[in-house]
């Protein structure tokens, strides 16, 4: 190496100004793009798991739940993309552990920006990854016999609620991904949530044929508003209560977890 | 500002990190002057990476203080980010994005434009011999690339304090002596460098001021030949925080030497005429 050529760029006399708090997200968000590109694997879950998911339960209960198929399809097809969607939200999670783990994390924690960006950055992307999921179901549900009453706008409104409400419930797993060691363990807690959670709700059944001790649960689970609300969108009736819930619920996740996700953040040790 | 800040890269005062029980940083003070290479010299595990993580904000301290490049290390972190950058075993780049990539993205991260970020990207790439690599994913780079990497990822805005930790760990002799060169040319350039390493001849080669620490304590500090000399001579003067510490030391001298050492009351210092290289060694060690 010539040490004319190598000491030339190593001092700038400029500083660039401090980037500001959306410019240091967009470039986040950039940045997982570019990896979506080197390991498309990655959009597996978001590809792959909503087809399988979708064909699975729908010709698995749908005779046996409403009787054909065709009718099932219409009820089912909110739910599976409500827990379809939540269930991919804990990716974020683990693309965040791996981030620590290899080391990148510790440098952009010790730059000077926004310090948040990096986590919002990932979560934009994430939204993005959450809409091809449900663009991908959507489109598949209509292939095979799926009738939105509300028309398309209903699912466009649906869509919408089920984007924020995972967009919220994704903080949870950022602070999964920072406090919980391995990838492994990360995984199994996620799927130990995320099981009941999903399942638990009004996703496959009307929570009315359950034991009562279960419809208890099942009226209190978040997803159980969203799927609910998701389906009143979708073949129009009237969900405003829900949708309320909803928002209470999503502002409550983000300020809660949002805050918890940023002290542990600071502190990682 | 006052006069100290401005000669003075890292000021700290009695530093401690406690994980649990264990103190990884026991009460470290030091002073490193601007514009020369501070090196931390000891095995692994003796609280060096702890020590370097906790000046470049990683990590809270559990007690004490510390200046990096007159800010205050808690109440300012944000300047001390503004200042400084960090390399190693750590702070790393993305592997699945290609060299280039990875510093466009720190370019536009630190507030470059995006053509700015290009033409700065491709400069360093030029300058640390990694043209030929830009496009590729940075897993596919070898050993002594990996490090220019992430060496000029650490540079893509000039910090004023660049912490190296173990630069050079792993390298073949080649690679080792480009990584060198870097940071000599950076240093001619006016940076301060603060590194660790495990290698006494990286710190003898390297090192304006040489820094052992062991067990979370620093337990020497000069110039290269100040430590090669106070082994040479066979005599070994340390100075103590406290008199028990003093006469532990001494009893434990007393032992190892079969003679007595010289314990000075007033400064808390003792000191030991050797006349055993390996021992001398092994006490400082």
């Amino acid at each position: 190496m010539e040490n004319n050529s190598l000491e030339k760029p190593l001092i700038l006399e400029e500083r660039p100004p401090k980037t500001t708090p959306v410019n240091a997200a967009l470039t986040f968000a950039w940045r997982a793009l570019l990896r979506i590109r080197y390991i498309p694997e990655q959009l597996f879950d978001v590809t792959a798991f909503p087809i399988i998911f979708l064909l699975m339960f729908t010709y698995l209960f749908g005779g046996a739940i409403s009787g054909s198929t065709g009718e099932y399809l219409n009820f089912v097809l909110p739910g599976i993309l409500v827990m379809t969607v939540s269930m991919i939200t804990m990716y974020t999670g683990l693309d965040l552990n791996k981030d620590i783990e290899k080391g990148v994390f510790d440098r952009f924690r010790s730059l000077p920006i926004w310090q948040p960006a990096v986590l919002v950055g990932a979560l934009l992307v994430d939204v993005v990854r959450y809409s091809l999921a449900s663009t991908i179901m959507i489109t598949l549900g209509y292939i095979l016999g799926f009738r939105a009453e509300a028309g398309f706008i209903g699912v466009i409104l649906a869509v919408l609620v089920i984007l924020f409400f995972s967009f919220s419930l994704s903080w949870v797993w950022t602070i999964l991904g920072i406090i919980v060691r391995s990838e492994k363990a990360l995984m199994a807690i996620s799927m130990m949530l995320l099981f009941p959670l999903t399942f638990l709700s009004s996703v496959f059944v009307d929570p009315s044929t359950m034991p009562n001790w279960l419809q208890r649960f099942v009226e209190i689970n978040p997803i159980t508003f969203v799927v609910d609300a998701s389906r009143g969108l979708i073949h129009g009736y009237d969900v405003t209560s829900e949708l309320l819930t909803i928002t209470y619920i999503s502002l409550g996740l983000i300020a809660v977890f949002g805050t918890l996700t940023m002290y542990f953040f600071r502190n990682k040790e | 500002m006052n006069q100290s800040n401005r000669t003075y890269a890292v000021e700290a005062d009695q530093l401690v990190k406690a994980f649990g029980k264990e103190r990884a940083v026991d009460g470290i003070s030091l002073k490193v002057p601007k514009g020369i290479v501070y090196g931390f010299l000891r095995p692994n595990g003796a609280g060096k990476t702890t020590m370097i993580r906790m000046l470049a904000t990683l990590l809270k301290p559990t007690e004490g203080q510390a200046t990096v490049m007159g800010h205050d290390l808690i109440k300012e972190a944000d300047e001390v980010r503004r200042s400084i950058s960090l390399t190693g075993q750590f702070a790393s780049v993305d592997e699945e994005l290609s060299g280039r990539e990875n510093l466009v993205f720190i370019g536009r991260l630190v507030g470059f434009s995006r053509k700015e970020a290009k033409e700065r990207a491709d400069d360093l790439l030029a300058a640390f011999n990694l043209q030929h690599a830009a496009k590729r994913q940075v897993k596919k780079y070898s050993g002594g690339m990996r490090r220019r990497i992430d060496i000029a990822a650490s540079i893509v805005i000039s910090p004023e304090l660049l912490f190296l930790d173990k630069p050079t760990a792993g390298l073949d002799p080649r690679s080792r002596n480009e990584v060198w060169d870097i940071i000599r040319a950076l240093v001619r350039k006016g940076t301060t460098v603060f590194l660790t390493t495990q290698y006494l001849e990286e710190a003898d080669q390297l090192a304006d001021l040489i820094g052992v620490i062991d067990r979370g304590v620093l337990i020497a500090e000069g110039t290269s030949e100040e430590l090669k000399s106070s082994i040479g001579i066979r005599s070994l003067i340390i100075e103590f925080e406290n008199e028990k510490d003093l006469d532990e030391t001494a009893s434990i001298f007393t032992k190892m030497f079969t003679q007595a050492p010289e314990v000075d009351r007033t400064h808390l210092s003792l000191s030991v005429t050797m006349k055993d290289q390996s021992k001398a060694a092994k006490a400082i060690g």
